[in-house]
């Protein structure tokens, strides 16, 4: 080993440089989980390319005792199996880092580089002498360089052995040969290899009773849970895997036994006529949703028009990705946060959800569908890439038994049988919510005319403008009410008193923690607040008030968040102070603490201990 | 259109359907279109078709896009729920509302901008998708609203009011529909109403998508000389294929008819369409034929109405998805909720 050598236990990165469609995704998961199962925190990501095969995909993971789950940045330790992205990957190394690569052709020195450690196995070799089928070589290679890892890293054996197991649980004819493939790629490097690095996994416990899932698959559950029987989408990354799970989740969970199906899911002809479905099934009483992502919702805008102004219970899972137009499909942003809060022509507000992670998709995946019936209106469940399509390690999902799902108002055949007064936009309780009626429910009563033009309390056509605006003013109301009953943000105190503060929401939560630690050790302290939800709970503008500065991380270019925040709230622009990130990588705790850090020296701010040991040393003159 | 509200007085002995309802129960507003225009005839032939049907208002929802054909779900069964959706995309809510209730009769009314034009893609889906509906194209060949724009089922040399010649080919919804697997498929006239009404209770009965065009003439912008959607150009070319009469429940044949005269399609709910061939060999159960048989009217610039193609034994979108035969929309916290010990079972293996 060099001098150099980086020596850290479970707290390192490292990157799997991969040829798409290889099907290293499977061994690397095993990889990740391997570690999770000895009870040391992970969190790993796919930057994968809009392709199928062929071009590189990388996986990265970070290891992580502290439990920091964001990405880090860097890398420590590189599985070079792509000889497309060689240089690139090589150049990543931190200094001290390690390079793990296939030696069985020799590479030129000039390949290399001297401030890192070198790690050649050859694996091309070793698989070539092993098998004689080509898919085999190939699928096994990636099993054989896990076992060589995990004698290089300590990755207990026994662990990984199980979760091959697991994987191989009904197919048990696949089991011998892979736990055969792991072996072979351990005893290698246990024989040839000098596996005394400074990299180490070490048993520990500090995962607890986390659960490992994507996003995605959890929003979907959500769904489940949520009482949803309706789906409609179109397929568009990084969505599609959503609607997809749902699909799963209801063959394990809804279907009879007679084999019938208690829910209908239809992949549309494009996303319009998903979110017509979508209406059309919640106008007519059943829950529904939709998938999509950025360039979905923009072709939604009229029918979302409709469903706010006809006041249709609707869910839209928005998972976005880097814009404007078709911009970087498999890439990460939150972009479109202005988009959905005025989404159509006219005056609308949606009501927007945004989830941390995939414990808060499963729980606000089901709170959108209650939020919908009991407010009528539109509900976007805003994830992102970065948690819809990546593991991540969160709380595990919670469900009170004693909860049913809440409808909302509606009215029932019985109410409309005792004569109570219907109309489908009377404000009776002042909430601006109106009762409704599903199609077909009284043979004389409660029916009326849904429609995008204007019309009275009691539904009838009209194009006065008193009743334009009695009804728009309700729906403003209405939009209030969502104010308290949508979910609350959370705020995380500094451990000192300040007049700073730092708005976040989404998935840059674990950075932002991570980056709240590392502004501490360096003095700076800010309060943070994530929101949770739009419309903003007066807790957020308490929030600001409270402060003289803030700033306001966001991953998208034009501060969306920070704009819907000045305008709904009347906010002075000068006290927010924006964060940018958006290259379509998630954001880093490095990136945020470097730029609250900067800009804070730019306002003259000096880290607290030092003010204070200047004090001190002033004092003790 | 007229400003006279409607009398709610009636004749006291107005004939009761078997509901107990008279004929007037199954009207909606008062329409607001241009007098003498054939979708309120359209609407008429509907209000009779459902009253003679018996059928509970209630349990029909009406549903529509955008145009002078989608408003007039607000001039018929006013005890109806409606939904006046946007341009084009009334099947996508169809759809939706039919998944989530199988039990109701869903009544898709359109035009031929709203279903050609802007719709012409999930006009196109909603059938190869075979939703259980109703799904009439009231077509007058012209953009009435917007006074009198050539729309996709204009014919190539038909002349606007103003005199331009349309020169793009016209869509035939009946051949798309044809094409993409529609299992009852009729072209009428809304100036026949002896021919449309039962081609509409055939539809309603038929329990998948039923598609029929009726070409209604637009008074105000397409019903001069040169245009191919007048009263008097489709009167003089209309070529009626067969006659049907819908009977609820087989009964007795009474009339006497010519052998080979007379057809007969059971349907899935017992009822039976009884079809009196008016062309010789015209064989409705009989897709390819029926294809053939309209391009080769279309090329003598005839108009071929009736009962142009039916399956006696259609299947629809929810056969394909196989739900249950409640409603969605009925199930409860119980049918739906997996519950928290699945979760925790769920949870254990995620870690």
């Amino acid at each position: 080993m060099s001098k150099l050598a980086i020596t850290a236990v479970n707290d390192f990165v490292i990157k799997f440089a991969n040829v798409n469609g290889s099907g290293s995704a499977s061994a690397n998961t095993l990889f990740a989980k391997s570690i999770l199962r000895m009870g040391v925190p992970v969190s790993p990501r796919n930057i994968f390319p809009s392709n199928i095969q062929g071009l590189p995909t990388w996986y990265e993971v970070r290891v992580t005792e502290d439990g920091y789950l964001a990405r880090r940045g860097g890398c420590d330790f590189m599985v070079a199996m792509n000889p497309q992205t060689w240089d690139k990957d090589v150049a990543e190394i931190e200094t001290g880092g390690y390079l793990f690569y296939d030696s069985t052709r020799q590479m030129p020195q000039s390949k290399f580089r001297a401030d890192i450690n070198v790690i050649g196995i050859p694996l091309t070799e070793i698989v070539n002498a092993a098998y004689t089928d080509p898919r085999q070589r190939q699928l096994f290679k990636n099993i054989i360089y896990v076992g060589a890892l995990s004698a290089l890293l300590d990755v207990e054996v026994a662990v990984l052995e199980e979760l091959i197991a697991e994987q191989y649980k009904g197919k048990e004819k696949l089991l011998p040969p892979n736990i055969a493939a792991l072996h072979m790629g351990r005893d290698y490097a246990l024989q040839h290899l000098d596996c005394n690095i400074g990299l180490k996994v070490k048993r520990a416990d500090k995962v607890g009773d986390r659960i490992f899932v994507e996003g995605n698959s959890a929003a979907a559950l959500g769904a489940v849970y949520g009482g949803a029987t309706v789906a409609a989408w179109y397929p568009i990354t990084p969505s599609s895997s959503l609607a997809e799970a749902f699909a799963k989740h209801c063959k394990k969970y809804r279907t009879t036994d007679d084999g019938k199906a208690r829910y209908a899911i239809v992949q549309a002809e494009d996303e319009l006529a998903s979110i017509g479905m979508v209406i059309g099934a919640a106008w007519n009483g059943a829950r529904s949703f939709t998938a999509t992502s950025g360039p979905g919702i923009s072709l939604m805008q009229e029918f979302l028009g409709l469903a706010y102004f006809a006041e249709i219970p609707s869910v839209i899972f928005d998972v976005q990705r880097a814009g404007p137009s078709t911009g970087m499909p498999t890439r990460t942003q939150q972009s479109d946060v202005l988009s959905c809060a005025y989404a159509s022509h006219g005056d609308t507000k949606h009501v927007l959800l945004f989830p941390e992670d995939p414990h808060e998709c499963f729980a606000f995946g089901a709170e959108a569908f209650d939020l919908a019936d009991r407010l009528q209106t539109p509900i976007f469940v805003m994830l992102d890439l970065d948690i819809g399509m990546n593991e991540r390690l969160c709380k595990p999902f919670e469900w009170d038994e004693a909860r049913r799902m809440d409808r909302g108002k509606v009215m029932t055949a019985e109410a409309l049988e005792a004569g109570k007064d219907f109309g489908r936009y009377l404000d009776v309780d002042g909430d601006g919510i109106p009762y409704r009626t599903y199609p077909g429910t009284h043979p004389t009563k409660g029916s009326y005319f849904t429609r995008g033009t204007s019309r009275d309390r009691y539904a009838r056509y009209t194009e006065e403008g008193d009743a334009y605006v009695d009804n728009m003013q309700r729906l403003l109301r209405k939009f209030e009410t969502a104010k308290e009953i949508v979910p609350k943000p959370v705020i995380t105190k500094a451990a000192h008193a300040t007049r700073f503060g730092v708005i976040y929401y989404g998935s840059t939560s674990p950075a932002m923690h991570e980056a709240l630690d590392l502004l501490n050790d360096g003095g700076l302290h800010l309060d943070a607040l994530r929101v949770r939800a739009f419309p903003f709970a007066d807790e957020v503008l308490d929030f600001i008030a409270a402060h003289d500065d803030l700033f306001v991380v966001e991953q998208n270019r034009d501060a969306q968040l920070r704009t819907l925040i000045i305008s709904e709230g009347a906010i002075d622009p000068a006290v927010l102070t924006p964060v940018l990130h958006y290259d379509g990588t998630p954001i880093t705790a490095r990136f945020i603490a470097n730029e609250i850090s900067q800009k804070l020296k730019a306002l003259h701010v000096a880290p607290l201990h030092a003010v204070l040991s200047k004090r001190v040393s002033r004092e003790n003159k | 259109m007229t400003y006279l509200a409607k009398p709610k007085l009636h004749h006291p002995n107005l004939p009761l359907n078997k509901l107990g309802f008279t004929r007037r129960y199954y009207e909606g507003a008062i329409s607001t279109l241009c007098a003498g225009c054939g979708h309120d005839s359209i609407s008429a032939a509907i209000i009779q078709a459902c009253f003679e049907l018996d059928l509970p208002p209630h349990r029909i929802a009406k549903l529509s896009g955008i145009g002078c054909s989608s408003k007039t779900p607000t001039y018929f069964l006013g005890n109806s729920h409606g939904f006046n959706t946007v341009h084009g995309r009334m099947p996508s809510v169809l759809t939706g509302a039919n998944l989530a209730n199988r039990e109701l009769i869903y009544l898709g009314v359109s035009g031929d901008g709203d279903s050609a034009s802007i719709g012409l893609g999930q006009f196109a889906h909603v059938m190869r998708r075979g939703v259980n509906m109703t799904y009439i194209v009231e077509n007058n060949g012209v953009y009435g609203l917007t006074k009198g724009q050539f729309s996709a089922t204009s014919d190539r040399g038909s002349k606007s009011k103003r005199g331009a010649v349309n020169t793009d080919e016209a869509i035939d919804l009946v051949g798309l529909a044809m094409q993409l697997g529609a299992t009852y498929i009729a072209r009428s006239f809304s100036g026949d109403k002896q021919q449309l009404v039962p081609l509409i209770q055939g539809a309603i009965l038929h329990q998948g998508a039923a598609f029929i065009d009726v070409i209604s003439p637009c008074v105000a912008f397409n019903n001069h000389e040169g245009s191919t959607k007048s009263y008097d150009y489709v009167r003089e070319h209309n070529e009626a294929v067969n006659f049907l009469d819908v009977i609820k429940f087989r009964d007795e044949i009474t009339t006497e008819y010519a052998p080979g005269t007379l057809q007969e399609v059971e349907q899935h709910d017992g009822s039976v369409l009884r079809l009196r061939k008016l062309q010789d060999g015209y064989d409705p159960t009989d897709r390819i034929a029926a294809m053939n048989h309209l391009l080769e009217s279309r090329a003598k610039h005839e108009i071929s109405t009736g009962l142009l193609f039916v399956d006696g034994d259609p299947t629809d979108l929810h056969a394909a998805a196989n739900t249950v035969d409640i409603p969605l929309n009925l199930l409860d916290d119980k049918a739906l909720n997996p519950g928290s010990a699945a979760l925790a079972k769920l949870n254990a293996s995620l870690r």
